[in-house]
């Protein structure tokens, strides 16, 4: 379903040239859901980028859904995105003076579906998350978990088949986290796959499959004690 | 979607409520002031008889000082005839309609004894004069062909005068005394205000119309003076009322009423038959020099968008641009404090002419904001000159539905001229460089 051969990407400023992935290579099957580990820099939220087509990148193939991405033009990635990926962020990104309604619209409005069909699609998504009856709410008048879950509902709303999350449970304490890994299992047990980049081992550890990046490439980990040696590592 | 990029305009608007109210501010001063001028060249510079501005021609003849030009920068024909041309060449009835004319003023006396005797200005005229130029009438008609020649005294009020001495009521067929003589009313004027007063520019392109309109011939009946402009290039031959009205200064005009640009060329040749028998007679030295200016080559002729108007609207336009290039800053901003919001769309599915699209649809409101509030300023800058220049350009002080709508559409095509540039660049911001940082 993803699939990545030889990725590169480097980033480049006057002087200095910093290769953030390196020959990165990975497979993400359908229905999976993978955790994406690794120390600060080591190139988790690149991969994530390229894997999203928020990036381009400078060598190797990526295909996605078979498809291969490489030579998208802007408006066929952001097609793409739009109907194949849903993306959660750390901060939420929610649109602070949009009520959760319109910040859940937000995907539908680009991909052209009626307003009933979208107004069914937020209720459902938003419905999902428990947060049905604050549609009318602004992010500010929730806490962080419930808007986590708003951002959460929004990426669903547009049906993906990807969803990629990094660092979803960042911002948010031990309960409210463990309480959207569950949304997110749930989700996954549902058929969407997902992809989540985490500084929490423990949270990883909840994920079908561990992979640790480290200075742009991938390290394939078997069992908590590898995530353990890695983390430590 | 337009119904969506307008919500989120709005939105947009209120959520930057002060960085908003810049923007419109700058794009109304700069709307204000440049309709502000632009108000005065559009009047100044309107067709006031679009109906048959190209049938009617304004008639010149050079008359002039054999050893020097009438004019020295163009080599123009006097602008106006001399008494003894306006009346023989209206005698040849060349044309379809024609009428020679002059500006003169007379006392009115009110048959009411409480009221006190005032001056009024006369247009001395012919009685083509009202249906060349279609003259509105609320009571009556102008007088006929026969009076002309006759001399008699008949006279068309404007509404003002009527109102003053007759109270509004119909006087057709009531006297009225001009300088001691009792002349009866033929007909009243409805409002009517030719905005440049095209049929005498030489005494004034924005004047208000005469008072009173008489028979030409009058003038000399009555020894009526002259009023406006008078120029000489020779001393008269003798002393007295007569010798001055027969002598080579111009202080006359003439218009023709022709179909088409055959019966022009016609009467131009009629034109210098003319001279060319004065010639004969030892007139007319200087080398064949006539013309017919339809309505608007004369407007333009005789300058009546006047050189400083014209600086002003230039110098307004730069004052918009220096506005816009405020605006284009203000939005700079606004748009990089979005970045985030714009890359989350991105992230989402925009494309980049989503992303444009609701951008530009932000800045036309803005600029429709401000194009509202620039008109009401020019409202004002109108008020403003009206007061400083008074009733001479009160007819060029008025915004009409066109200057409105002009109004508007300036803001708008400015506005969006200003949005291009930041919108262009909020469109391509990297999305992923603003998705970790929000």
């Amino acid at each position: 379903m993803l699939k990545m051969m030889d990725v590169k990407k480097v980033f480049r400023t006057d002087t200095v040239e910093t290769h953030a992935l390196r020959d990165f290579n990975l497979t993400v099957d359908e229905g999976d859901f993978v955790a994406v580990t690794g120390p600060s820099g080591s190139g988790k939220t690149t991969f994530l980028n390229i894997a999203g087509l928020l990036e381009t990148f400078d060598g190797g193939q990526y295909q996605l859904d078979g498809m291969d991405v490489s030579h998208l033009n802007d408006k066929q990635r952001s097609q793409l995105r739009n109907e194949k990926i849903g993306f959660i962020f750390q901060s939420f990104n929610l649109i602070p003076d949009l009520d959760l309604f319109d910040n859940v619209d937000v995907p539908l409005r680009y991909r052209g579906f009626s307003s009933a069909e979208r107004r069914r699609r937020i209720e459902q998504s938003l419905e999902l998350v428990g947060l049905a009856n604050r549609m009318k709410h602004l992010p500010a008048q929730l806490s962080g978990g419930q808007q986590q879950r708003v951002a959460i509902a929004r990426a669903l709303a547009g049906e993906p088949r990807f969803l990629l999350a990094d660092e979803p449970t960042g911002n948010l304490d031990s309960k409210m986290a463990q309480s959207v890994m569950e949304l997110l299992q749930e989700i996954n047990r549902n058929g969407t796959t997902i992809v989540m980049v985490t500084h929490d081992s423990e949270l990883a550890q909840q994920a079908k499959r561990n992979i640790y990046v480290r200075d742009g490439k991938v390290s394939e980990l078997h069992s908590v004690a590898d995530l353990a040696a890695a983390a430590s590592a | 979607m337009f119904g969506y990029y307008l919500k989120l305009a709005l939105k947009s608007i209120k959520r930057n409520p002060i960085l908003s109210a810049l923007m419109v501010a700058a794009i109304a001063l700069g709307i204000g002031s440049s309709m502000t001028t632009i108000t005065v060249n559009y009047l100044m510079s309107a067709d006031p008889i679009p109906e048959k501005s190209q049938q009617l021609f304004y008639v010149q003849v050079d008359s002039w000082d054999p050893t020097s030009p009438y004019n020295d920068d163009n080599n123009d024909p006097p602008n106006q005839l001399t008494w003894t041309e306006a009346t023989n060449l209206m005698a040849a009835k060349k044309a379809k309609r024609q009428t020679a004319m002059a500006k003169s003023g007379a006392v009115i006396e009110p048959s009411n004894p409480d009221d006190k005797p005032f001056e009024a200005s006369i247009r001395l005229t012919f009685a083509d004069f009202f249906p060349m130029f279609n003259t509105p009438f609320l009571y009556g008609n102008g007088w006929d062909q026969q009076s002309d020649l006759a001399r008699d005294y008949v006279v068309v009020l404007t509404r003002e005068i009527n109102d003053k001495v007759f109270g509004g009521e119909n006087s057709v067929g009531k006297n009225i005394v001009i300088m001691g003589q009792n002349f009866r009313v033929v007909g009243v004027l409805d409002h009517w205000q030719p905005v440049p007063k095209f049929y005498d520019v030489n005494n004034g392109a924005f004047d208000e119309t005469e008072e009173l309109f008489m028979p030409f011939y009058l003038k000399e009946e009555l020894e009526l003076p002259n009023w406006g402009n008078t120029n000489c290039w020779k001393s008269p031959e003798g002393e007295g009322f007569k010798a001055f009205l027969r002598s080579e200064c111009v202080n006359f005009q003439m218009w023709v009423e022709l179909e088409n640009s055959q019966q022009e060329a016609e009467y131009l040749d009629f034109l210098n038959s003319y001279v060319s028998e004065q010639k004969a007679l030892g007139r007319f030295a200087r080398p064949m020099n006539n013309r017919l200016s339809d309505v608007m080559e004369w407007m333009e002729n005789q300058q009546v968008v006047a050189d400083d108007a014209q600086i002003m609207l230039w110098l307004s336009f730069m004052f918009l641009a220096v506005c816009l290039l405020n605006t284009i800053g203000l939005l700079l901003a606004k748009f990089t404090g979005k970045s985030a919001e714009i890359g989350l769309r991105r992230a989402l599915g925009a494309t980049k002419s989503n992303l444009f699209i609701q951008h530009l649809v932000e800045t036309a409101v803005i600029g429709l904001c401000g194009g509202v509030l620039g008109l009401a300023l020019a409202l004002l800058g109108l008020q403003g000159i009206g007061a400083l220049y008074g009733s001479f350009v009160e007819h060029l002080t008025q915004l009409d539905f066109t200057l409105v709508v002009i109004g508007l559409g300036l803001s708008l095509v400015a506005s969006i001229a200003a949005g291009l540039y930041p919108t262009w660049r909020a469109c391509n911001i990297a999305p992923a460089s603003q998705l970790k940082s929000q």
